[in-house]
């Protein structure tokens, strides 16, 4: 594809990738703690891209961790209008991608959702129960309104539907790297890097595996194919424990180091 | 063809329904789809179905004219007795063929949510009597309210996951299950208990609840010398039992209600939504957090409903009432008094309403078959609990 076509999330990823450096995108909890500061501190510790979870009530995809940050920001009342309204008072030296659920794109309507997203400065979405088949409209409104929308490929997904996902996804393409929802998991599983590597075949897009990699060590192994990686709950979990900002971007620092040094 | 008839390609009855589920999930979707549509074709597959229905599960089940009730409402009350199918409600015809469908997609185990408990013990039944392991998730909240269901599961051989995440009821049983079904999709099928989720579940579980409706108009005809009721009346959470029902009768002249709980009512106070792997009408929040449902019944305690009713409702075929917590206690009683059979508290709402209709939306003289979706024991410590305190 031509770069003049790519929205500001994928020409970022694109330009970093072709640098040889892997990417790192960890994933903040919306309204829990103090997250914009968190998400500043990731992108210090070297972050190429930030994905921000605005809370749903039935997060079907997340594990417990992401669960209890979602739901203690849900607790503190905040909306997806007041998030993003925190998003544009500020400035990030890297791009935004919004995690959410698609009743909170359902509800807001697609074209007002996606002009939202364009107008406090978010480049990418990721919809984990909004699926190829299923993705038509949204995929519209968002590429209209500069919005990469994000495609899932999962480790049981066919070869000729990993195409299709791969044409139709923008931004990156996220490998989701086990059976399973997020969570913090011991060992990388093996499903990790057949994702990246069946996801290779077909797109030059930049490939990034989440879900269940949890460690820098993990990281390092899953980017021997992967273009990178995306971390959540062992990032969730420390900010979960109190690790505030500065655990955040001490433990991003980890996985920068390691991502460079390999 | 049928206004029920299948829905499209991609799981839709008009505007309702679909597939919004993790791409984890997506071929387990379409296998199932695949299974389905050629089980239900294959009339080796259909006679077994029939025959564990007919041999254990104790169909058909009979219609009993309420004469007593008639006369008290000045209308004619048929009640289709689902209560008498083996466990004790109409979740057997439903699990039945789901459990049989596992094993011809070479799975080994189900897992079900449940929320008052009766589909988690005909889920655990059917996998005792197909020889499958079962896991049963059951939000914290129902398992402290529905204790003897819970001992009823494991005596069944079947394990009980207490769900402690949202509000620990049966949306939250819901997650959980699809949470473990995206891990385990390789060995498991996810035994949906009602006619939601994502295509082909609120086709399939319709399907195999349709033998409550296609039995009832033939009973019913029989017993109003080949006539159809006027109306035909259900209680609605996820609305299996209205759905099965309404398949029979939605090509007749029959008038379609169900009956919702006023703290639940989807069709009622909802708006279109996505969540559980379906778009349908949905309690939820301005600016979409879904809702929690309130009633007295576990069972009908959900803030979403099958996509087929959005579309009934959308059509205008069947029509969406609700019942409230004292209408219902209130029919119960009265169902026990004058007729000897004490209602589940979920089809108490329909027998609400149909009481309370009586000579006002439901015309003196008329003919109404109601589905007596499930028998009341569960509900009896709750009922004396609540009326030993209100009386």
């Amino acid at each position: 594809m031509a770069n003049e076509s790519m929205g500001a999330l994928e020409k970022a990823l694109t330009d970093k990738k072709n640098s040889g450096r892997k990417l790192l995108v960890p994933y903040i909890n919306a309204g829990f703690g103090n997250w914009v500061e968190a998400i500043h501190a990731v992108i210090d510790a070297g972050a190429d891209a930030v994905e921000v979870g605005i809370p749903f009530s039935d997060p079907i995809m997340d594990g417990p961790i992401i669960q209890e940050a979602s739901q203690k920001a849900l607790e503190a009342g905040v909306t997806p209008a007041g998030i993003l309204s925190d998003l544009r008072r500020s400035s990030f030296e890297v791009p935004l991608a919004v995690m959410t659920y698609y009743n909170i794109v359902h509800h807001a309507g697609h074209d007002r959702f996606a002009k939202e997203l364009a107008e406090c400065g978010v480049a990418g979405s990721i919809i984990p129960d909004l699926q190829l088949d299923e993705a038509g409209e949204w995929m519209k409104s968002a590429r209209e309104n500069g919005i990469d929308n994000v495609m899932l490929a999962a480790p049981s997904t066919s070869p000729e539907r990993l195409r299709r996902l791969a044409d139709n996804s923008h931004g990156f393409v996220y490998g989701v790297g086990l059976m399973g929802v997020t969570g913090v998991r011991n060992s990388l599983a093996e499903s990790a890097s057949e994702i990246a590597r069946r996801l290779k075949e077909y797109t030059s897009k930049p490939v990034l595996v989440g879900v269940g990699v949890s460690t820098a060590d993990q990281a390092i192994q899953v980017s021997r194919i992967a273009d990178g990686v995306i971390v959540g709950s062992a990032l969730v979990r420390r900010l979960l424990a109190g690790g505030g900002p500065q655990g955040a971007f001490d433990f991003m620092s980890e996985f920068r180091k390691a991502l460079d040094d390999k | 063809m049928s206004i029920m008839g299948a829905p499209s390609a991609s799981g839709r009855f008009g505007e309702y329904g679909g597939r919004f589920v993790p791409e984890s999930l997506i071929p387990a979707c379409f296998k199932l789809e695949e299974a389905f549509t050629q089980a239900w074709a294959d009339q080796e597959f259909t006679n077994e179905y029939h025959r564990i229905l007919t041999e254990y599960g104790g169909r058909p089940t009979p219609v009993t004219e309420l004469r007593r009730l008639s006369e008290q409402l000045g209308i004619r009350v048929l009640l289709k007795r689902e209560d008498l199918a083996h466990t004790g409600s109409h979740k057997i015809n439903n699990v039945i063929g789901q459990a049989l469908l596992t094993k011809r997609m070479g799975k080994t185990r189900m897992i079900a949510e449940t929320g008052a408990g009766q589909h988690g013990v005909a889920t655990a039944t059917a996998a005792a009597l197909l020889g499958l392991d079962c896991v049963i998730y059951m939000g914290e909240v129902d398992v402290a309210r529905q204790a003897l269901n819970v001992f009823r599961m494991k005596l069944l051989g079947a394990s009980v996951v207490s769900v402690t995440s949202g509000s620990r009821t049966l949306k939250d049983a819901i997650n959980e299950a699809m949470r473990e079904w995206v891990a385990s999709v390789e060995s498991t099928h996810y035994c949906i208990g009602s006619v939601m989720g994502p295509h082909p579940y609120p086709f399939m579980v319709r399907e195999f609840q349709r033998i409550i409706g296609d039995e009832a108009v033939v009973q019913a005809g029989e017993i109003l010398d080949g006539g159809v009721p006027d109306y035909v009346v259900a209680c609605v959470g996820g609305g299996s039992n209205a759905a099965g029902t309404f398949a029979g009768f939605v090509d007749t002249p029959a008038k379609l209600v169900g009956v919702e709980p006023e703290g639940g009512a989807a069709i009622t106070h909802g708006i279109p939504g996505v969540v559980h792997g379906m778009r349908s009408n949905l309690l939820q929040d301005d600016v979409g957090q879904v809702l929690e449902a309130y009633s007295i019944s576990a069972g009908l305690d959900y803030p979403g409903v099958g996509p087929e009713h959005s579309y009934l409702s959308s059509i205008g075929r069947a029509a969406y009432a609700t019942a409230n917590d004292a209408e219902v206690l209130n029919a119960l009683q009265i169902l026990s008094r004058l007729e000897g059979i004490i209602p589940a508290l979920e089809p108490a709402h329909a027998m609400a309403y149909v009481m309370r209709e009586a000579g006002k939306a439901i015309p003196l003289g008329s003919t109404v078959l109601v589905t007596m979706s499930g028998r009341g024991d569960k509900d009896a410590e709750l009922v004396a609990r609540i009326l030993g305190e209100t009386s």
